[in-house]
């Protein structure tokens, strides 16, 4: 279990790391958390010939509201989340997730940028994001872009971010009177990816009905998948059982699971369709609280 | 290779390694102390964990700069008798079998403890649920959390 020899780089701002990003190219990786990246490395599925570290880099981890956005710095730890008063209060969905990502020695180190840049459809952030509507910050040699969550998974471990890009910040929008948010995932021991995993978000009127609504999916397709026609079969309607029912239905026919260890696809079907339902129901509660 | 000035158990080490190198095998190979144990090296099994600033960490997959300027406790830097609470519960209720996997699960449970005086059974489920044992201890490693707790 040791990785391919590898430069190991430690830069103290932004721009050094870009420009050491710039200089290596594809063979330069970032490090944060590294616990995806070292046991890659060390079981030889990725042989980066630079390490660029940024975790001596100031002023990248920390959870603020600013100007009706929440901003999650990039290398926040996820153990900072799980214990985050703000996050407690506005987005209890972050304390769902958390608490169901790896166990506290891995939260201690891994970091929200890490868990979205790393673009496995496996970690349980970007299902989130995708309900939550995020946007993630870049910076690279041009300065910084807004990236809209829905542009950001491309491809099975692939990311928009360049190369000489750099992730440094999380925003959501805070959510309005009567919002609620639920994540859960179904596992095989505690600590496991998710065999499915549901992250829902939704805003209800004094009707009931549903005014804002994204649903992130994790695990079940090659990389994180919005429920595209399930949000539409809520949207601008009454939150009914029949409603919540369809939306399940069409989550479960619309990803595309494969079948593995964790189960069989018409399983992990199955079992999307019930995440659903129980994910919109607790976070309608929680809307409704 | 690179020098680095690393505070383990209170004690200052300077040590000259490659800059690849994980802190487990620096604290292993370099500054001697084999009471962390490698089991997977890939972040999988908790055998290594050390904390870092009060936090448990796996070491296996820390790179050995990430602790410059910490403060690092390994399982030989717990108490200075072998009396802290958890260890007297772990003697007590004889919770190791083979040992192997032991020292990382009283670093979580001291690590445990420090937050959460008083943990639930859940509460010790999930704090401890990173450190597997081959030996199937859990049983007793929660007993003796609860036995630390009043010993604390
Ligand atoms: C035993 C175990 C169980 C786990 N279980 C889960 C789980 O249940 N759910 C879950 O979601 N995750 C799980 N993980 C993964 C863990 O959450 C990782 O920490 C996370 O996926 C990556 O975050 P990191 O900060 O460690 O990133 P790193 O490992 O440092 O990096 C991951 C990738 O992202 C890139 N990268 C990192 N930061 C940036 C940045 N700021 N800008 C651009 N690129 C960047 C790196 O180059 C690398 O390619 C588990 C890990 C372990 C070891
Ligand atoms: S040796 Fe570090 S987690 Fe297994
Ligand atoms: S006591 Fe043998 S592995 Fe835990």
């Amino acid at each position: 279990m040791i990785a391919q020899s590898f430069q190991y780089e430690s830069p103290r701002t932004i721009k050094e790391a870009i420009e050491l990003l710039q200089k290596y190219g594809d063979d330069a990786k970032i490090l944060s958390g590294g616990h995806s990246l070292i046991p890659m490395m060390k079981l030889r599925f990725a042989s980066p010939e630079y390490i660029i570290d940024i975790n001596r880099i100031p002023g990248l981890s920390y959870i603020k509201e600013e100007g009706g956005m929440l901003k999650i710095g990039a290398l926040t730890r996820e153990a900072e989340i799980e214990h985050s008063d703000l996050l407690k209060k506005h987005f209890p969905i972050f304390g769902d997730v958390t608490k169901l990502i790896a166990d506290p020695q891995v939260r201690n180190m891994g970091t929200i940028g890490g868990n979205l840049a790393h673009g496995d459809a496996a970690n349980d952030h970007p299902a989130v994001m995708l309900a939550l509507n995020a946007t993630v910050i870049a910076a690279g040699p041009d300065g910084e872009r807004a990236i809209p969550i829905d542009e950001f998974f491309f491809g099975f471990y692939q990311t928009a971010l360049q190369p000489d890009e750099i992730l440094t910040e999380i925003q959501i929008p805070v959510s309005q009177h009567g919002t609620g948010s639920a994540y859960h995932k179904l596992e095989r021991k505690v600590g496991d990816y998710a065999t499915a995993g549901v992250a829902v978000h939704l805003t209800l009127d004094k009707n009931n009905t549903c005014t804002s609504i994204g649903i992130g999916l994790t695990n079940v397709n090659p990389t994180p998948l919005r429920a595209a026609r399930s949000e539409q079969a809520l949207f601008g309607k009454e939150l009914t059982e029949e409603a919540i029912a369809e939306a399940a239905k069409y989550a479960s026919e619309d990803c595309s699971p494969s079948s593995d260890l964790r189960g069989s696809e018409e399983y992990k079907r199955a079992m999307v369709a019930v995440l659903v339902k129980r994910m919109i129901h607790k976070a309608a509660e929680r809307a409704k609280a | 290779m690179p020098s680095y000035t690393l505070d383990i158990n209170n004690k200052i080490y300077t040590v000259d390694v490659d800059q690849q190198m994980p802190l487990l095998w620096v604290i292993r190979d370099f500054v001697g102390l084999t009471g962390t144990k490698f089991g997977c090296g890939i972040a999988q099994c908790g055998a290594c964990t050390v904390h870092i600033d009060g936090n448990p960490v796996r070491s296996c997959s820390f790179p050995v700069m990430g602790a410059v300027g910490k403060k690092i406790t390994t399982i030989e830097g717990i108490s200075a008798n072998i009396d802290h609470a958890v260890q007297k519960a772990w003697i007590e209720l004889q919770v190791p079998q083979c040992g192997y996997c032991q020292s990382g699960q009283i670093m979580a449970a001291t690590a445990l403890l420090k937050r959460n005086p008083k943990p639930s059974d859940s509460d010790i489920d999930a704090a401890m649920q990173g450190i597997l044992c081959r030996c199937g201890t859990y049983q007793r490693i929660r007993k003796a959390i609860h036995r630390a707790a009043e010993l604390v």
